[in-house]
């Protein structure tokens, strides 16, 4: 019986990927008639990420869900709101993962730290040896 | 620093052989890690314990009203269903919601990007467990409660505020936790 219900699963898992019969959403393939508008907006969308496939930025995925959050961000560009606080009110939502800018938090502080740790050992390491070098 | 010579260089140099070995180790042990672990590509909701947030959706059923924030206000706790009638795992979910819906759970559903009669057919087919269903057509409320597919439940309890979010299908076995998480909504 369990098996029956698996086969029928899998008999009916093609169509999982199934797409609405929805026309997208008003700006999700528009942009905006303003050139400066749409500059900000196409910036902020390039390091959004799409959250139905995940190596993509929205800018550049064709799921519909991605439709949906583009034609969010554009309307929001358009009604004046700033890049900053859209992409706010979407990792409010999403966490950090919807954003490709990582910001400065407990989890984060390494990744900002260590290439200034690493020139200072540098700096450390070249004075150490000229010094050295001029000291023979 | 110029005096003995001799020493000094040695234990520095012998720091110098190892580390990178050492470091090397390290990169290769978090690449293992990495790849060993199952990587999951669910994404949370970042709005568990905030109040829902306002929205007011057009029915998606003839005889259903529609859904707005204010039903999730009065008092006992709810089951916010995210659904399509395009997305097949949902039809999978459909007998679970309907136990639950049978053992007095109210159930409200929001249909993501749907035509009303592709909602009607999938309700005629697979039962209909909503007391109320919204529709969304450009993924409003789907983006402003952190939801990012469907299906995707959501335990909201009588004040409004979001206690639970079950990502996927609610299958059979996944009935007590929704039930113990309603109870702790209600508390």
């Amino acid at each position: 019986m369990k098996l029956l219900a698996c086969i029928l699963a899998l008999c009916i898992a093609a169509p999982a990927l199934g797409q609405d019969s929805l026309p997208p959403a008003p700006f999700a393939y528009r942009q905006l008639d303003d050139p400066a508008q749409e500059a900000r907006a196409q910036e902020l969308m390039e390091t959004l990420r799409c959250l139905k496939c995940q190596s993509q930025s929205i800018a550049d995925s064709d799921a519909p869900m991605a439709g949906d959050m583009r034609s969010e961000v554009r309307q929001r560009i358009a009604a004046g709101e700033d890049p900053k606080a859209i992409r706010a009110w979407l990792v409010e939502r999403y966490g950090d993962y919807v954003s490709y800018t990582p910001r400065l938090t407990n989890l984060t502080w390494p990744l900002f730290a260590l290439p200034l740790a690493l020139f200072a050992i540098v700096l450390l390491l070249l004075r150490r040896r000229l010094r050295k070098g001029g000291g023979a | 620093m110029s005096a003995a010579p001799d020493p000094e260089p040695k234990r520095v140099s012998t720091w110098a052989l190892w580390l990178p070995l050492i470091l090397f180790a390290g990169f290769l042990a978090l690449v293992i890690l990495g790849l060993t672990r199952p990587r999951s590509s669910e994404v949370e909701s970042a709005m568990l314990g905030k109040p829902l947030p306002d929205f007011s959706l057009e029915p998606a059923a003839a005889d259903r009203p529609g859904l707005a924030t204010a039903d999730f206000r009065r008092g006992a706790p709810r089951l916010l269903n995210i659904f399509a009638s395009w997305c097949v795992p949902c039809s999978i979910e459909a007998p679970q919601l309907q136990a639950l819906a049978d053992d007095g759970v109210p159930v409200d559903g929001v249909a993501i990007r749907d035509r009303r009669e592709d909602v009607a057919a999938f309700l005629a087919r697979h039962g209909n467990p909503f007391a109320r269903i919204g529709k969304d057509d450009v993924s409003a409320v789907q983006m402003a409660i952190g939801s990012s597919g469907v299906p995707e439940s959501f335990v909201i309890d009588g004040k409004g505020v979001i206690r639970y979010q079950h990502i996927g299908v609610i299958r059979a076995e996944d009935l007590p936790l929704i039930h113990a998480k309603l109870k702790e909504a209600a508390q």
